[in-house]
């Protein structure tokens, strides 16, 4: 009898990960999809923050796991703030593009 | 198998499968769309885990405003997908070997005998609310660290709006006070000239 237990929470989490991990190798020419598997990244974490503070019994993982929301968000907001300043510059967001430090 | 394993193990299919889709889609708009499945997902999979609250944080925050920026951003940027996609697979196997490395590695950590806690071992009570311990914990042991997580969201909406600000637009305007003011004299000239005869 199959029953749900605390490592197959971790191990999704895992997996997770490393499909982002995966994405990163993959899409190193797209900023876009590296910003996204970035955010799957800290999901994979968020994950194992929250199965931990459920079988630990203990909420302090739940809260961490809200200031990891608020300072993605803020990633994300930067993040993409910074390629769309990039795309007006340079008219495109691809990585090669970008070897320059000319402004 | 139980109910709430099998609803686990759809969930983490559904997870899963997005998680892929996001990283091998050809269009980035289809990317976001399944990283918003993912986060959908991973909430209901954290309502099994009795964090109702931050369920819900997912959701609104994540599907219904970051995925939103993302989705204004890809649809603003004129991308070229042919240039981006070239050589796309080309690391797949440096990749794939260093993903399963990982998951092994995890697994064999992760899947041990210690970390075999049964779900049903740890419920929370009947009667507590996630949402008012989450809110009594920010307000008292986390209050500072909470009211940095607002200073950081301010900075962050600042620092996005100052690098996408380009200035006042300048426009033109009229000033109705001279306009009023304006004489004929001021606009047109009467000058006199001679008749000339030929």
């Amino acid at each position: 009898m199959l029953t749900l237990s605390l490592s197959h929470f971790l191990i999704l989490g895992a997996i997770l990960f490393a499909i982002a991990v995966v994405g990163i190798f993959l899409n190193r020419k797209n900023l876009i999809v590296l910003l996204m598997a970035i955010e799957l990244m800290l999901l994979a974490v968020n994950m194992n923050f929250v199965a931990f503070s459920h079988f630990l019994g203990d909420l302090s993982g739940q809260v961490f796991v809200f200031f990891i929301l608020a300072v993605a968000a803020a990633e994300a907001a930067i993040g993409l703030a910074i390629l769309i300043v990039l795309f007006r510059n340079l008219k495109s967001i691809h990585v090669d593009d970008l070897g320059s430090l000319k402004g | 198998m139980d109910f709430q394993t099998a609803v686990f193990f759809f969930l983490s299919a559904i997870l899963i499968f997005a998680a892929l889709r996001v990283i091998t889609a050809r269009n980035p708009v289809y990317a976001a769309l399944h990283l918003m499945l993912a986060f959908f997902t991973t909430g209901g999979i954290w309502l099994m885990l009795q964090a109702e609250f931050l369920a819900i944080a997912l959701i609104v925050v994540y599907v219904g405003a970051v995925m939103v920026l993302f989705l204004f951003v890809v649809m603003m940027l004129d991308i070229n997908i042919d240039r981006i996609r070239e050589g796309f697979w080309r690391y797949l196997p440096l990749g794939a070997v260093l993903g399963l490395l990982m998951v092994l590695e995890m697994g064999l950590v992760l899947g041990s005998k210690y970390f075999q806690v049964p779900l049903a071992e740890a419920t929370v009570p009947a009667g507590v609310s996630n949402t008012r311990e989450i809110g009594a914990l920010l307000v008292t042991d986390y209050v500072l660290p909470f009211e940095l997580a607002a200073v950081i969201l301010l900075v962050g909406m600042i620092a996005a709006v100052v690098l996408t600000f380009r200035g006042v637009k300048k426009s033109k305007i009229s000033n109705p006070n001279t306009q009023v003011f304006v004489k004929a004299k001021d606009r047109i000239r009467v000058l006199q000239m001679p008749v000339e005869k030929d």
